[in-house]
């Protein structure tokens, strides 16, 4: 689960990452998203021995993550002003696909960051949920609105007030 | 003395412990969620928020009221990464920051008025203050959001606020400011428990529309606790979280 909790948390990171570059209307540098042009990636050699080259295919700007075939290796991305900190990111491309995304650098403004490290958060707790039988004074829970819900609930008040 | 009313859309409950309490000690309360609603209702043509989205109204002739919800709108904007808006350019509904307010401002009311031991409850959203009829810090369940007849958590609360936002209910309400309206959020809902109602309304709100990755914000805020239920069944809950939960040893 927590693989999983991390990979959703890598996965979002990665999204509003690559998005709160969009803004800043640069095409030039950002290399881990298959939705950028790559033009200038530091290149790391690989564990199978083949270097990767200084330039992507080139993407379309369409392509879904993890749909699109790129060279085996670890590409390590430019450094990007995010707004609130500056954001660099390293991507692990296995069989064609991106096997991991490693934050290099994230904003570390707690107030104003929503930006999540992947590895900052490893020890949160999770549990099933669970049915509890104990009576309570009050329930939390979203807000009622539909129509139907209030319809009964009026119905329910006018009964509870005869 | 316990009553309920539908304001705003939504049960309005207002519980404040005594046996010599009178019905009529609520009606203050009441009535203030109802001219909440009157000013504040995009449901409502004579409402300000309406008239403001009609432009019939410029920024200098907001309320007082308004131009705090405004400000606090433009505030929690910043404090959420963006994650939190009032909704987009030329069709404003602060709805929600006003409800957390307007709850917050309903018990601060109440605690001016001399009562030490009561809870706001708008639409499941709660602010309580001392204790229950029992003598007992508040109970308060979290509700399952795939069987709105279960509670899966029990908290205990006194002196603090405690919102759930998520979409089994109300629809996929939520804006996200960086996507529009969402169609679904990764998660089936968001609680926060914070040191007032007004706190723990706006970052579940917010926590929701990020999703899973929201209870980040929540970790990192001083002072807020979350438990964030996915749409597999299994919640993950921030570091703090367990301070509020009401074991069975507890239970009496």
């Amino acid at each position: 689960m927590k693989k999983i909790f991390l990979s959703a948390a890598v996965i979002l990171s990665f999204g509003l990452y690559a998005f709160s570059l969009r803004p800043h209307g640069r095409d030039d540098g950002q290399v881990i998203a298959p939705t950028n042009n790559v033009t200038e990636p530091v290149t790391t050699p690989t564990d199978s021995g083949q270097t990767a080259s200084s330039n992507l295919p080139p993407p379309t700007a369409t392509t879904p993550i993890g749909s699109q075939k790129y060279k085996n290796g670890s590409f390590t991305g430019s450094v990007e002003d995010a707004f609130y900190g500056n954001v660099q990111v390293k991507v692990v491309i296995s069989g064609g696909k991106i096997t991991d995304v490693q934050f290099l650098q994230y904003p570390n403004d707690r107030q104003n960051s929503v930006y999540i490290n992947s590895q900052a958060m490893p020890y949160l707790k999770s549990e099933a949920i669970q049915a509890q039988s104990a009576a309570v004074d009050i329930v939390s829970g979203a807000t009622a609105t539909s129509l139907a819900f209030q319809k009964s609930l009026a119905t329910a008040l006018q009964g509870a007030k005869a | 003395m316990r009553q309920t009313r539908l304001i705003m859309g939504m049960p309005v409950t207002v519980e404040i412990v005594g046996s010599n309490i009178q019905a009529e000690e609520l009606e203050p309360t009441f009535a203030y969620f109802v001219a909440v609603d009157e000013r504040f209702s995009t449901y409502k043509r004579t409402s300000e928020i309406s008239q403001i989205n009609r432009g019939e109204i410029q920024s200098h002739q907001y309320s007082d009221e308004m131009k705090e919800i405004f400000c606090l709108s433009q505030q929690t904007k910043t404090e959420t990464g963006g994650f939190f808006d009032v909704g987009p350019i030329g069709r404003c509904d602060p709805s929600g920051i006003v409800k957390g307010w307007a709850i917050n401002r309903a018990a601060k009311q109440l605690r001016q008025r001399g009562y030490h031991n009561f809870y706001v409850d708008a639409g499941g959203d709660i602010s309580a203050d001392g204790h229950n009829a029992s003598g007992q810090e508040w109970r308060v369940g979290i509700r399952n959001p795939f069987n709105p007849n279960q509670i899966v958590k029990i908290i205990g609360l006194s002196g603090g606020g405690i919102a759930t936002s998520g979409n089994y209910e109300r629809g996929e309400h939520i804006y996200n400011p960086k996507n529009g309206w969402q169609k679904a959020s990764a998660v089936a809902s968001v609680t926060v428990i914070g040191p007032n109602i007004y706190e723990a309304d706006r970052f579940a709100t917010a926590a929701f529309a990020i999703g899973q990755a929201g209870i980040g914000l929540i970790e990192r805020r001083p002072g807020l606790e979350a438990y964030i239920i996915g749409k597999d069944g299994r919640a993950t809950m921030t570091t703090g979280f367990e301070k509020y939960v009401l074991t069975p040893a507890k239970n009496k």
